[in-house]
């Protein structure tokens, strides 16, 4: 299979601080990519250049192997590479519908008198919400919405388009063990449907339960690239802390 | 009235209240009154207190709009000054005979050009404080707050301090004639609230007034255009207040630099007490509607029991404070889940 996405010598620097270092990835589709590091380790930084919010110092992003230079998240997104933020960029006061098409709103009517077409909104957010199994329902609120579902309201959104890449950062942080569950099985259907998945994560055992392969950045440079099959949670909590040099 | 953005909420006695609490304080206002007082139910006097409110109440509907993306525009009042002595000026075709009774007809300008003037003066207003929350990245409070003196001052300058005064018949009417018995301002302040109700609820931008005031960082990684939306909304609250100050000055039959001075205060008090939450976000035109009639309501009925004006403003600072208390609980409850 080849692969969807491909990094190569990705480097960037903010003035004196250089926050990658000549960082290679690739990705297939259905593939679930764990991305693992400390803080300040590269992780956000290398999923922001994908994602297109950064663009690198050297180094070339490809998709489907044509080169890419994203200058706005808008052209990452047109793409087919979407993000799930880690605070999840919900809009606390709209429904879950509207969360999920907020920006790319479905319209009716004739020339410039148009209207949202919140039934269509309505009814397209729940055969997604159906899709990926989630018991959220369309109409409520996020702010009445528990973690999972706040998690499946923010990965929905990434369906509405025929994403090639959905990035997820950090999904597991802040929700309760039973969340996290659900969160694990939403990255599994995204995966059932060819999708890849780049997870990032601090929790090594996640990583280990969805993901097939790991990356591990240490300060800028990436110090494993390997499958989970392969490796085990202490080689790569060492590998995270440098207690294991490189694998 | 719809709350399709908000969506069905569970059953939440508090919250229920507390989106309802200013309805059902106006009904039990109007039914205290009525009992107090004979002559308050009376037709001519509550068409009296729709007049009395329609002009605040417009400029009310574009504050909503603002509060909404959890903005504050602090210079309506110097807005109106302004706007209103523009108006009078193009009526008039200049200062030479600013009281002349009756001279704007032979020597001035069509009404629709002094009220066209008063709008885009409104506009330009709200699109220099509009740009300079958007691109100078000041906090709407102080923008808002340099415009309430510089708005003001621009005012006295223009007017060279005293009122432009006469208008032609046609000027007039807009603030005094009636159509089949109801007030012109009370015609415009009903059409202009249908129409930004539907705005609000219904198109796309009404939901990125929404989704600015609940969340704006989380808006613009979605695409919306939060910039242009904080803009627009700034210029919306500066054409209302054009337009309510053109129907002000018509009413008077006069314009004058110190006209709509504190009008900001009531304005956001009406606002606020119709339940639109100063952290943006929530709210609505129909709660801003029955706040604005709360305060009309409230004030006519105590002039009408002879109850001093001094006790009115004790009251509606009350208000104010104790509708604040409830949203200010409504939110703590909504961080809690």
């Amino acid at each position: 299979m080849t692969d969807v996405l491909q990094l190569t010598g990705i480097s960037k620097h903010f003035g004196a601080i250089e926050a990658l270092m000549g960082v290679d990835l690739a990705i297939a589709p259905g593939e679930v990519v764990g991305l693992m590091g400390d803080n300040g380790a590269g992780k956000s930084t290398l999923c922001r250049i994908i994602a297109g919010r950064f663009t690198p110092s050297t180094g070339t992003v490809r998709l489907d192997g044509k080169e890419m230079h994203f200058r706005r998240p808008s052209e990452a997104r047109e793409a087919g590479i979407e993000m799930v933020h880690q605070d999840l960029a919900l809009c606390d006061n709209l429904s879950a519908a509207l969360n999920v098409f907020l920006g790319r709103e479905l319209t009716m009517g004739v020339g410039p008198l148009r209207f949202l077409n919140k039934r269509a909104m309505q009814a397209k957010a729940a055969e997604l919400f159906a899709e990926l199994k989630s018991e959220t329902r369309p109409g409520d609120l996020v702010k009445q919405m528990s973690g999972g579902q706040r998690q499946a309201v923010a990965i929905a959104r990434t369906r509405l388009s025929e994403p090639r890449i959905v990035l997820l950062d950090e999904p597991t942080a802040a929700i309760s063990v039973r969340q996290v569950a659900e969160v694990l099985d939403l990255i599994r259907r995204l995966k059932d449907a060819g999708i890849a998945v780049i997870l990032i994560s601090h929790r090594t055992p996640d990583v280990f339960a969805v993901c097939e392969r790991v990356a591990v950045l240490r300060r800028g440079t990436k110090v494993a690239d390997k499958p989970i099959a392969e490796t085990s949670p202490e080689e790569v909590t060492g590998l995270i802390t440098g207690a294991v040099e490189s694998a | 009235m719809s709350h399709s953005h908000t969506g069905s909420a569970g059953f939440d006695p508090v919250a229920l209240a507390a989106r309802y609490a200013a309805p059902i304080f106006l009904i039990v206002l109007v039914a205290l009154f009525a009992l107090a007082e004979p002559r308050f139910m009376h037709p001519l006097n509550l068409m009296n207190i729709l007049r009395q409110v329609s002009i605040m109440g417009l400029i009310a509907i574009g504050m909503t709009f603002v509060i909404l993306t959890a903005g504050i525009d602090l210079s309506v009042g110097s807005i109106v000054a302004l706007t209103g002595l523009v108006a009078a000026y193009v009526a008039k075709g200049g200062l030479d005979d600013r009281f002349a009774i009756g001279a704007a007809e032979q020597a001035g300008n069509p009404v629709f050009l002094a009220i066209l003037a008063a709008l885009a003066v409104g506009a330009l207003c709200g699109s220099i404080q509009g740009a300079a929350v958007t691109r100078l990245k000041v906090p709407p409070f102080v923008v808002t707050l340099g415009g309430l003196t510089a708005f003001r001052g621009l005012a006295l300058i223009f007017s060279g301090g005293g009122p432009i005064s006469g208008f032609s018949p046609n000027y007039v009417w807009w603030g005094q004639g009636r159509i089949e018995g109801v007030p012109v301002p009370v015609i415009v302040f009903v059409v202009v609230a249908v129409i930004a109700h539907i705005v609000l609820k219904t198109t796309r931008f009404g939901l990125h007034v929404y989704a600015t005031g609940g969340n704006a960082a989380a808006a613009e990684l979605n695409g919306v255009p939060v910039r242009r939306t904080t803009f627009l909304v700034y210029v919306i609250v500066g054409v209302l207040s054009g337009l309510a100050s053109f129907l002000l000055s018509a009413r008077l039959n006069s314009a004058e630099a110190v006209a709509g001075l504190q009008l900001e205060l009531d304005v956001i008090a009406a606002v606020v007490i119709g339940g639109t939450s100063l952290f943006g976000g929530a709210g609505s035109i129909f709660g801003t509607v029955v706040g604005v009639l709360l305060i009309g309501v409230l004030r006519n009925g105590l002039v009408l029991m002879n109850v001093s004006s001094f006790v009115q403003q004790i009251l509606i600072g009350v208000i104010l404070v104790l509708a604040v208390a409830v949203d200010q609980r409504a939110a703590l409850r909504g961080a809690d889940r």
